[in-house]
């Protein structure tokens, strides 16, 4: 028995080591299917975040350098007269997620990150185009990663409705940005069309 | 429940007098560690594969305010696709007529045959441009890719239209291979028309 007892346990170790636990999300997205298959980048990207009832989050993803994260809030601060204390501006690295408008900035990081999940966020406002904040986010972001590449995740509810995504977009737009990944679920390609035949064939890119 | 065999040292084999050395097994049993191992084996198992993130690349192009930098298409390969509520996509090939005649209903099962065969039309209606196949050539992509370079797919999703929709039938198009497509703002006409034919039809389809 104790071969097969050493290759579980080193299966097990497999496993565990393997494992990515995700993060805790203010809320729970239930992402669309799709059928392109290409990993999520996990550095150097912000993650907007849309859920069922059309409510915008703004989330930075930088694991291995912290600094941008005291980049972006800063800049936020500055540009908006926030007037944040240090230390509501290092809460900003554990804050999952910002769901508020700035006037809301203040009181979110002023919360302890693990009591923040229980702050009703309103959302980011983005739907006015005359006051569509995510602008200002994204710049930030823009000029905290200058000169790094910097994906633009999109993970919208598939009950949200298509307005706020287009106001997200537009915010994007706003800064020049054009390209974006949409966070989707693995989806099967349907039997007998073209892009099945493609597969079948072996074709290993089948963007274009 | 580990336990321990004890030797059988009960016989006094060699007299009185004699002391022997208590005689102890080193086997544990480990059963219930294999349990546990298993145990944790199913549940990363599990968890490991669960989700797994994808992405979809999506890439917009730049607001073109100026008529002459916008490009231009050929009105008889147009597919335009509007996505209603519930679920519920409203087309017209071509230009929309002004009496609306050409507006016509469909669903998300029913679009992938409306695009094959739109796409099959516009590719039987190719006339051989030596100039695009020879580039394809020295590109080393199939000529075929030419044949199919006027269709192009408008997609118009309308406000009532779910994120979900936006991101099947973005899909749709990579699942049908269609190579131009784009997302345009819907027109107030299509959308009122939009309005129309769901007054006319019951609700509670």
């Amino acid at each position: 028995m104790t071969p097969f007892v050493d290759i579980a346990f080193l299966i097990l170790s497999f496993f565990i080591m393997a494992t990515k636990f995700k993060p805790p999300e203010p809320v729970e997205i239930k992402t669309p299917g799709s059928v392109l298959s290409q990993k999520l980048p996990e550095n150097n990207a912000v993650m907007i975040t849309i859920d069922s009832s059309n409510k915008v989050y703004f989330t930075v993803m930088s694991e291995k350098d912290k600094t941008k994260f005291d980049a972006i809030i800063n800049g936020i601060n500055t540009s908006q007269n926030l007037g944040l204390t240090p230390a509501e501006i290092a809460n900003f690295k554990q804050t999952f997620a910002v769901g508020v408008p700035f006037a809301g900035l203040k009181q979110l990081l002023g919360t302890d990150a693990k009591e923040q999940a229980k702050l009703k966020q309103p959302g980011i406002p983005v739907l006015d185009t005359l006051n569509n904040q995510l602008v200002y986010w994204i710049q930030q972001a823009k000029a905290a990663f200058a000169g790094e590449k910097l994906n633009y995740l999109i993970k919208g509810d598939g009950a949200s409705k298509y307005p706020t995504f287009e106001a997200v977009i537009s915010a994007l737009k706003k800064n020049e940005e054009f390209k974006y990944n949409l966070v989707t679920s693995l989806d099967d390609i349907p039997v007998g069309t073209e892009l099945y035949k493609r597969e079948a064939a072996g074709e290993k890119d089948l963007k274009k | 429940m580990a336990s321990i065999e004890e030797g059988g040292d009960s016989g006094h084999k060699k007299g009185p007098g004699v002391k022997k050395a208590k005689k102890l097994s080193t086997r544990v049993d480990m059963t219930p560690m294999v349990d546990l191992g298993f145990l944790l084996i199913t549940f990363f198992v599990f968890t490991a594969t669960m989700s797994t993130p994808t992405t979809l690349d999506l890439n917009m192009p730049k607001d073109v305010k100026d008529v002459k930098e916008q490009t231009e298409v050929k009105e008889s390969s147009v597919l335009s696709l509007m996505l209603g509520k519930n679920d519920i996509i409203y087309y017209y090939e071509g230009k929309l007529l002004e009496d609306g005649s050409n507006f016509k209903t469909t669903t998300f099962k029913g679009v992938r045959d409306l695009i094959i065969n739109k796409k099959k039309e516009v590719i039987s209606r190719y006339v051989r441009d030596p100039e695009c196949e020879a580039k394809a050539k020295s590109e080393g992509k199939p000529i075929s890719n030419c044949a199919d370079k006027d269709f192009v797919v408008i997609i118009k999703p309308s406000p009532e239209a779910t994120y979900k929709n936006t991101v099947d039938i973005l899909d749709e198009m990579t699942i049908n291979q269609v190579r131009t497509y784009a997302m345009v703002k819907i027109f107030d006409q299509e959308f009122e028309l939009i309005k129309v034919t769901e007054g006319a039809t019951p609700a509670n389809k």
